[in-house]
């Protein structure tokens, strides 16, 4: 008696959901009609794909915004996923502007070449990597050695270092992150090529900068880093010294720019081979005064073309 | 007249029964490109750095051993919490609760079953790590407990709507002889109804253990992706990172062919014979006792 109800209301319920499925289906077919009879529309439409570096995701953005605004003809397209992530899109060649906040390793060059894909450098502005900790926590200052010695796990509790009896939490971003591997040559290997140190096995590896951001602004024993374009009122700074004893300096346009602040980079764009037409012209806007003021309200230092 | 018929009838059964294989079809294929991407990883990597205990993929650290108990401890978590609470619900909605209850609430929590998980994953950030951090006074509230709880949420749904289907097809027949017998409502309930149900409530359970090990993107989000080999209960509220969470971390980022894509999708052959293992156990278990009272019957 009561199997007969079940059955039938099942067969109602998938039913509908059939139905969704197919108005679903049929939605998605109807806007991509919209979408390319849009593009052959009367004037001629130039799509550009950029992809790469989170940090410089929110830069391109704008950079587009402006851009998009002043060349109604041109459609930019930016998306972040890791500097690691754009640079392998340059090498499938599915992208015409790869973002990295780390140089090309030679291996993506060879890997790119063997595509028929020749990447070309330009250094689009400059960042400084930020320290960050909860603005309760009473330290100020880290030399470049304390903060490799917690990362690679040798410092785990903050009073090792003046502070509370808190334990560290190191936060990191993923290993696809352009600032990762900055972070993991330059700060907890200080430069030596032939050093072999790594992050502490237990190191928290975060997808978004947001993330850490979020952690640190809510956990008092967490450590991170992140560009200076991320960083809010939320978390404090670290000021920063190459060594004990010397200057610490907080991250600022004017510190990086006088080559005072130690953690700071360069961030990057590439394309394949030299840029033609549209691409050309906006690879050159971006060194423009306009261009350059947007990287400074977003907290990154300009630079000016080489 | 007949022949369209026949026809009509064949090219009906011929439609049913292709659909029927080509899961089968799928499966395999999923499984030969899984194997064909992912077995050059023995050629490449030695079995002894393979299950290691250091992931670090970038300085051609390979282990797996840290990723795979990730998996396991967070999905242990999420299955403890999320049985008891989904056939709890189930029994409520399909034996206890009145008519009117369960027409309100049967459709509220399929609504529950279709919240993206990256949306339970930001509460998690930004609620639940916190919270717990202070309750618990963790170093830090992104571990192996966080994900649990959420990806408990998750898999109650799923397992609430199969449990309470198959409870609800238990025979009236069942209920009112067990009550005639002089049964209570739980005994009934407890000796007689959940077994009658059995196999349909372990599919439930399947289910929600399947959903688990596969989420990807809200343990992505809270569990701190730190690969630290689970070795006692601890770790169960500290950091870890699991196989889904590597994969999709990881994949954007790796050229094509490398020994490191190969290392991911070997730990997408894993993760495919765990929940196969997983299946497997459970149907064994099922076809086990239909037979034991098959054979009580005859």
């Amino acid at each position: 008696m009561r199997r007969l109800p079940v059955l039938k209301r099942n067969i109602i319920r998938s039913l509908g959901i059939c139905f969704l499925f197919a108005a679903f289906l049929f939605a998605g077919c109807r806007s991509t009609d919209a979408d390319s009879s849009g593009g052959t529309g009367p004037a001629q439409e130039t799509y550009l794909e950029n992809k790469g570096s989170d940090t410089i995701v929110n830069l391109a953005l704008a950079w587009a915004e402006k851009y998009q605004e002043l060349h109604s003809e041109i459609r930019i397209s930016v998306t972040g996923g890791g500097s690691g992530t754009g640079i392998a899109s340059l090498i499938n060649n599915t992208v015409d502007i790869a973002n990295a906040s780390r140089q090309i390793k030679p291996e993506e060059i060879e890997n790119a070449q063997a595509n028929g894909v020749e990447p070309i450098e330009i250094v689009i502005a400059r960042d400084a990597i930020a320290v960050i900790i909860h603005p309760d926590n009473p330290i100020n200052e880290l030399t470049i050695e304390q903060i490799s010695a917690i990362y690679t796990g040798e410092i785990t509790n903050w009073r090792q270092l003046g502070g509370e009896d808190r334990p560290i939490v190191r936060l990191s971003r993923e290993t696809n992150s352009g600032t990762h591997v900055y972070f993991l040559e330059n700060v907890l290997r200080m430069g030596e090529k032939d050093s072999d140190l790594l992050f502490s096995m237990d190191t928290l590896l975060l997808p978004s900068s947001e993330g850490i951001i979020q952690e640190v602004a809510h956990n008092p024993n967490a450590i991170g880093y992140d560009g200076l374009g991320y960083v809010t009122d939320e978390v404090k700074v670290v000021g920063v010294a190459t060594e004990f004893g010397g200057e610490y300096v907080l991250p600022s346009v004017a510190t990086v720019n006088s080559g005072t602040y130690p953690i700071a980079r360069e961030l990057y764009m590439y394309t394949n081979g030299q840029p033609e037409g549209v691409l050309a012209e906006y690879m050159d806007w971006i060194y423009s005064d306009e261009a350059q003021t947007i990287v400074a309200e977003l907290g990154f230092v300009p630079v000016s073309q080489p | 007249m007949k022949n369209t018929r026949n026809f009509r009838e064949i090219l009906i059964t011929f439609v049913i029964k292709a659909s029927g294989y080509s899961a089968i079809f799928f499966v395999t294929l999923i499984f030969y490109f899984l194997l064909s991407q992912g077995l050059p990883t023995f050629t490449e990597v030695p079995l002894n750095s393979l299950f290691n205990i250091r992931w670090y993929p970038i300085e051609e650290y390979y282990g797996i051993l840290p990723l795979i108990t990730g998996s396991i401890v967070v999905t242990i978590g999420a299955t403890l919490i999320a049985v008891p609470f989904g056939i709890g619900t189930a029994i409520f909605l399909a034996e206890i609760a009145p008519r009117w209850l369960r027409e309100v609430l049967k459709p509220i929590i399929e609504v529950l079953a279709g919240l993206p998980s990256v949306v339970l994953g930001f509460l998690g950030i930004v609620l639940l790590s916190s919270y717990l951090r202070t309750l618990f006074n963790l170093p830090t509230g992104l571990s192996a407990f966080t994900g649990s709880l959420l990806l408990g949420a998750i898999s109650i749904p799923t397992i609430v709507s199969v449990a309470e289907d198959a409870l609800d097809a238990v025979p009236k027949e069942y209920r009112d002889g067990a009550l005639a017998l002089g049964g209570t409502r739980w005994q009934t309930i407890w000796t007689v109804i959940l077994p009658a149900a059995r196999s349909g409530v372990l599919t439930a359970v399947m289910l929600g253990i399947a959903r688990s090990i596969g989420e990807t993107m809200t343990v992505m989000m809270v569990t701190g992706n730190a690969p630290v080999l689970a070795k006692s209960l601890r770790v169960f509220l500290s950091p870890v990172r699991t196989m889904t969470a590597t994969i999709a971390a990881e994949m954007g980022e790796v050229a094509n062919g490398s020994t490191h894509y190969h290392v991911l999708f070997f730990i997408g052959i894993v993760l495919f014979v765990l929940s196969l293992i997983v299946n497997v156990i459970a149907s064994s278990y099922v076809y086990r006792t239909t037979q034991r009272s098959e054979k009580l019957l005859s």
